[in-house]
């Protein structure tokens, strides 16, 4: 039993870091029909860039907010502007074909200024065990799934309670009409984009430490939260957030009462069933678009 | 009759050029190793070591008196393209091949190395690569029947644990250590509480630890790469597992200590070669390096190093530079230390390519290696 609360929680842990990369996903799906195959390979870059930042002396809270400006305007503004932009009018499918030619060029360029050798990264979270219903449980598990869940709240709080956030709801809804009514379709774009930047650094700089900073580290998240986004509901955020999490805990399970070999398979297994079962995700809706 | 005299002087005269050419034409080695991928870390120390031993031996006027000249494949960590690797380096007829480091891809090259008669010396560790008869393959470290049996015995003798987990890496390397140290533990009566297989490049090991929790053994014996072997050492801390934490040289490299900081403190092993080594020239060896590369290298370092001087021993044993003869008289060869300083420790080659050396027992220390016992050269 206490073997299976462990595996929960590391798994909610893990999950919860899928779930804001697959929010980043649904965001940009909703707002501009871009499905972003180099989403992993946008996490493992600013762990890089706060790297970069260190190296040149930076203290490691500046290195953060280096790492977090400098991801929303390459992996916000330069994205958008650069590759989606001239790439969208000719439809999703060659703009899905650009992104996974960009996590490829990500993915060598790191690997030529940087090294193809992993790189160890400073947690935000500081080590040791908090006392928890009597159980010792990881202070670092604890502090990413509160970081992550902080995240997620504010997020659905901007696009519930907020006037923006409404703007972007319209915008993904029926961006024709949402321009009649004089909401500024173009910038509340853009403002996804910037979003899905910070949530993608954010996410970097919680799963670097644990997974270490690499060239191919996106690899797996960017799978992870692909799935995450598809069965929690594509047009959902809060499909993406379920998804995150069950894709996260089914992975801890798997590994642990499958077998560490089939773990990966099992995250499709339940991708499938989905599919067949609920091609709309479990949270999705099966007709209108929604953020 | 003038014309045939003077063709005669001609061809007399290209054939001693030539003949000249190649007597101080440069001796090519071909090295492939993992420079991309889950092995970057051995390929790049092995390439740094290789590439810091040949700058060495050819500002000293290179091995009977011609450079030395190496090539550069990636391997990208992978046995297939390895294979293909090794192919085109062996179709640039080199002296003697280098590398891989990862055991699966020596078992995938070895053959082809042997069958153009080119001998290969490589990183790999796993027990079955030297027990094949292949003639022409040769290791820089211990092989996992040489370093188990030792590991096994410390486990044994001096943390005296009768239960273990074992957690391993599922390729050839780590189900090759973990066959061996499961019928070492079997002799010993040490009963293992966990058989964990884990997958190369994984990067989260919260559930296997949850695992090593629940079977709540005396000790761990981690087997897996560098890069992973951090990332588990990291877990175990993060959960708070506080048996000792026991392995070989890929548990407690520079590189994990690097990647896994605090989490590496505890853990201890065998390891063959360690640039902590209370020996002058393994000392002077890690100054030149931090010098040229800017950070400590690894074990694999000292492999790359020693392979260069394996070859420059071999050749000056010869007298000649011969690919089809380096084989044979690697085979059986003591070098030592004291008249070629190179090779930093006495070592003996045998009939399969293994080596005989001296040891290291290790522990991680406030994020250093420390020699605990130094284990004597067998013969």
């Amino acid at each position: 039993m206490s073997n299976l609360l462990d595996l929960l929680i590391a798994g909610l842990a893990t999950g919860a870091i899928y779930a804001i990369v697959a929010v980043g996903f649904t965001l940009l799906w909703q707002t501009s029909q871009t499905i972003n195959f180099a989403q992993g390979e946008f996490v493992m870059l600013p762990a890089f860039l706060m790297l970069a930042a260190m190296h040149v002396g930076a203290p490691f809270w500046l290195a953060i907010v280096i790492g977090m400006l400098l991801s929303m305007l390459l992996l916000g503004l330069g994205f958008k502007m650069l590759l989606v932009d001239p790439m969208l009018r000719h439809g999703v499918l060659p703009l899905a074909i650009a992104t996974m030619a960009l996590a490829i060029g990500i993915k060598e360029a790191v690997k030529q200024f940087f090294s193809a050798e992993a790189s160890p990264f400073p947690s935000i979270v500081p080590s040791g065990d908090i006392s928890i219903l009597g159980r010792q449980v990881a202070l670092q598990s604890v502090g990413v799934l509160a970081l992550a869940i902080a995240a997620v709240v504010g997020l659905t709080m901007l696009l519930n309670r907020t006037s923006i956030g409404h703007q972007m709801q319209a915008t993904a809804q029926n961006p024709t009409v949402a321009r009649i009514i004089g909401i500024p379709v173009e910038r509340m774009i853009l403002l996804t984009f910037l979003i899905n930047a910070f949530l993608v650094a954010l996410a970097s700089l919680l799963i670097t430490p644990i997974y270490l900073a690499k060239f191919s580290s996106g690899e797996v998240l960017g799978q992870a939260a692909f799935i995450a986004a598809i069965v929690g509901g594509f047009n959902q955020v809060r499909g993406a957030i379920a998804g995150g999490l069950l894709i996260g805990v089914v992975d801890n399970l798997a590994a642990a009462y499958v077998s560490t070999q089939y773990r990966a398979a099992v995250p499709m297994i339940l991708l499938i069933l989905i599919i067949l079962l609920r091609p709309q995700g479990l949270l999705g809706r099966a007709e209108e678009r929604t953020v | 009759m003038k014309t045939g005299i003077l063709a005669g002087i001609l061809l007399a005269t290209m054939t001693a050029a030539a003949a000249l050419a190649q007597s101080g034409a440069p001796i090519k080695l071909a090295n492939v190793a993992e420079l991309s991928g889950g092995g970057a870390t051995v390929g790049t120390n092995w390439k740094n070591g290789i590439d810091l031993a040949i700058e060495e031996v050819n500002a000293k006027g290179g091995v009977l008196g011609r450079k030395l000249e190496v090539t550069h494949a990636d391997s990208q960590s992978n046995p297939g393209v390895a294979r293909a690797q090794v192919q085109k380096a062996l179709d640039g007829e080199p002296y003697v091949l280098l590398g891989p480091g990862y055991s699966g891809s020596v078992k995938v090259t070895a053959p082809l190395a042997a069958e153009a008669g080119i001998a290969q010396i490589m990183g790999g560790e796993a027990a079955e690569l030297t027990q094949g008869g292949n003639k022409f393959l040769f290791r820089t470290s211990f092989g996992q029947q040489s370093s188990m049996p030792k590991v096994a015995k410390y486990i044994n003798d001096e943390v005296k644990a009768k239960s273990v987990a074992i957690v391993w890496v599922n390729n050839d390397f780590g189900r090759g250590g973990r066959d061996v140290i499961t019928k070492e533990f079997a002799k010993l009566g040490i009963k293992v509480a966990a058989d964990l297989s884990t997958e190369a490049g994984q990067a989260d090991f919260a559930a296997d630890v949850s695992k090593i929790k629940a079977a709540a053994p005396d000790a761990v014996f981690i087997y897996l790469n560098e890069e992973e072997s951090a990332r588990i050492l990291k877990e175990l801390k993060r959960q708070g597992v506080s048996v000792p934490l026991i392995g070989e040289t890929t548990l407690i490299g520079q590189k994990v200590v690097e990647l896994a900081g605090d989490a590496a403190n505890g853990a201890r092993g065998h390891v063959g070669l360690t640039t902590d080594a209370p020996v002058d020239l393994i000392k002077a060896f890690r100054e030149k390096f931090v010098k040229k590369y800017n950070y400590v290298p690894d074990h694999n370092g000292l492999k790359g190093y020693l392979a260069i001087y394996m070859i420059k021993a071999t050749t000056e044993k010869m007298g000649k530079v011969d690919p089809k003869a380096f084989a044979d008289n690697l085979h059986g060869l003591t070098i030592k230390a004291a008249s070629e300083p190179g090779i930093l420790m006495d070592a003996t080659f045998d009939k399969n390519g293994d080596i005989d050396r001296q040891g290291f027992l290790v522990e991680i220390v406030d994020g250093k290696q420390v020699i605990k016992q130094v284990l004597p050269k067998l013969n």
